[in-house]
């Protein structure tokens, strides 16, 4: 049984922890707060006063907002689209029986552990350069017209490096998911006569749901807030500007905190949202 | 029962996941391959595979035009200091919320993971500000500060699950034969933890080496680690495939190998113990 001493030990050896996250938070948190109702300008002027929800207003009545949210929208959603089902398939895969599994996982997994500026400029150049990239050979071979991937089809471009960057990790944790699968049940369904799509519409995806459940959830989080691979593959153009980067360009680039701020309050608003789910399902697991 | 499995069958799941590894793997294959081509190899039509002349000049010149130590042991200071401070800090802390858990030790541990959901770019500019003021910004110590901030709730968490699975009865035992405190965590805990501690760090140094936000937005010229020296190829210097590919090459080739050893604290650390 804990004793008084032991709880008062804990929750001192508890405190730095507590205390560095806590000012982590709060301390940029009410900055931006703080921020986003002045008119704040470092470069032209300073600070310009107190205006209300001006900050906020203009934020969504400026003209790049709304392809800003629509930019944001496409990536997560194609990203998570093609992570989820590629990843559920490659799980599926990876737990069949077959030679060197271990070396294959490890050639899975390996674009996650690539740094982000890395992977979108050797896809950027080597692989998406309309002249010399290794898709314009593929392309000239077979007698196409080369793509000029991040100004023709830009989207398609970032969702697709951005996928190959995150599909490891969906994978992982899919395949992970699939081996705690009783294989019982499986032969049992399969000695039945059990179709292979019966089985895995009725066995294996609803094992799964939970695991789907957190790869999107995490996902999302990390999608809503990738930088390095816009700001080195196309810096924002091309309709490939999204909220993050939106906010980033406000608060930088052209210096215009008081604007950037309020986005960047809409952008922990959205977090939040994300995240409430995903600590429904961690709190429950803690019970477990 | 184990599942029969025919010789066809084997050879037919084989040859679909080798295929599709080296697909995905592909890329990065490409970049190692082209860094050993000189300029005018790395972009002939067709392209070449293995038939080129092998040269390690790329190497040398970029290790010469950029000085690439320098932003090799930034990458390593930073991603090295973060972890460590990190977990000094997170260890006391998983400790007594596994050892000797209260009613809000769950919300302590719930209260930390929505910090990490904190969007970076939400709180730009106050971080972009405060480091001017504190003399911060394009230092070392200033990123080890931030990305152990930004780091400590994963590193919380994964101690915390590591040290859940250490049995209690153990402590009990000790401390019925009268073991201080000192002495539980020297002699009992610190011995069986020592794994968990390792899968935590290892994890943690490829997070942050691996960070993009906020190493490009607070440093410039001293500071800099290699995701800023490979962001500064983005043009025109990107347009030499060899000489970035050995840029590529070099900057991942460490983290690789550690990842390889860390694929299993993947899924824990970063499902918080969601999914084992």
């Amino acid at each position: 049984m804990a004793t008084q001493h032991s709880r008062s030990v804990a929750r001192l050896m508890m405190a730095p922890a507590v205390v560095l996250l806590l000012g982590w938070m709060l301390v940029p948190l009410t900055m931006t707060l703080y921020f986003s109702f002045k008119k704040y300008l470092p470069l032209r002027g300073g600070d310009l006063g107190w205006v209300g929800f001006d900050n906020y207003i203009r934020f969504v009545s400026s003209s790049s907002f709304w392809p800003a949210v629509q930019a944001t929208l496409v990536i997560v959603i194609g990203v998570l689209a093609i992570t989820v089902i590629l990843g559920i398939l490659l799980a599926m895969l990876l737990d069949q029986p077959m030679w060197g599994q271990g070396v294959v996982r490890i050639l899975v997994i390996a674009p996650f552990f690539v740094m982000p500026t890395v992977s979108a400029l050797v896809w950027k150049n080597m692989f998406m350069d309309p002249v010399n990239g290794l898709l314009a050979h593929l392309w000239r071979f077979f007698g196409a017209e080369p793509v000029s991937w991040l100004s023709e089809a830009s989207m398609t471009s970032i969702v697709m490096i951005v996928s190959w960057q995150w599909l490891p990790f969906a994978t992982l944790i899919l395949l992970t998911a699939i081996q705690s699968l009783d294989s019982e049940q499986l032969e049992a369904a399969e000695m039945d006569g059990a179709p292979p799509l019966k089985r895995f519409y009725h066995i294996i995806l609803p094992h799964l749901s939970r695991a789907i459940t957190i790869v999107i959830l995490i996902q999302t989080i990390f999608l809503l807030s990738i930088f390095a691979e816009i700001f080195v593959t196309t810096g924002g153009a091309f309709g490939t500007r999204t909220l993050t980067y939106l906010i980033f360009q406000r608060v930088l680039e052209s210096q215009n905190v008081g604007l950037g701020s309020a986005g960047g309050v809409y952008a922990i608003i959205l977090a939040n949202i994300v995240a409430v789910f995903l600590m429904r399902i961690v709190g429950k697991n803690l019970d477990a | 029962m184990a599942r029969t499995v025919t010789i066809q069958r084997k050879s037919l799941n084989t040859a679909l996941a080798w295929a599709v590894g080296l697909l995905i793997f592909f890329p990065i294959l490409w970049t190692i391959l082209t860094s050993f081509k000189t300029e005018a190899q790395a972009i002939a039509s067709p392209p070449l595979f293995l038939n080129f002349d092998w040269t390690l000049e790329n190497y040398a010149v970029v290790q010469e035009r950029s000085n690439y130590m320098r932003f090799l042991w930034n990458s390593v200071i930073i991603a090295g200091g973060s972890t460590l401070l990190g977990v000094i800090i997170a260890v006391p802390a998983a400790w007594a919320m596994a050892f000797v858990p209260s009613k809000r030790t769950k919300d302590i541990l719930l209260w930390m993971l929505s910090t990490k959901m904190l969007p970076a770019v939400g709180v730009l500019y106050p971080i972009y500000l405060l480091f001017i003021r504190l003399g911060l910004l394009d230092t070392r110590g200033g990123l080890v500060v931030v990305l152990m901030l930004i780091n400590l709730p994963i590193i919380v968490w994964m101690l915390y699950t590591y040290f859940r699975e250490i049995p209690g009865e153990i402590l009990e035992a000790a401390r019925m034969d009268g073991a201080t405190l000192k002495e539980e965590i020297l002699h009992i805990l610190t011995p069986m933890a020592v794994p968990g501690i390792a899968s935590t760090v290892l994890l943690n140094f490829i997070l942050a080496w691996n960070e993009a936000f906020w190493t490009l937005n607070l440093t410039a010229v001293d500071a800099a680690p290699l995701t800023a020296f490979i962001a500064s190829y983005s043009s025109p210097e990107g347009l030499f495939f060899a000489k970035l590919s050995a840029a590529s090459t070099m900057a991942i080739a460490p983290i690789l190998i550690l990842g390889w050893f860390s694929q299993k604290q993947l899924v824990r650390g970063l499902t918080f113990g969601a999914v084992k």
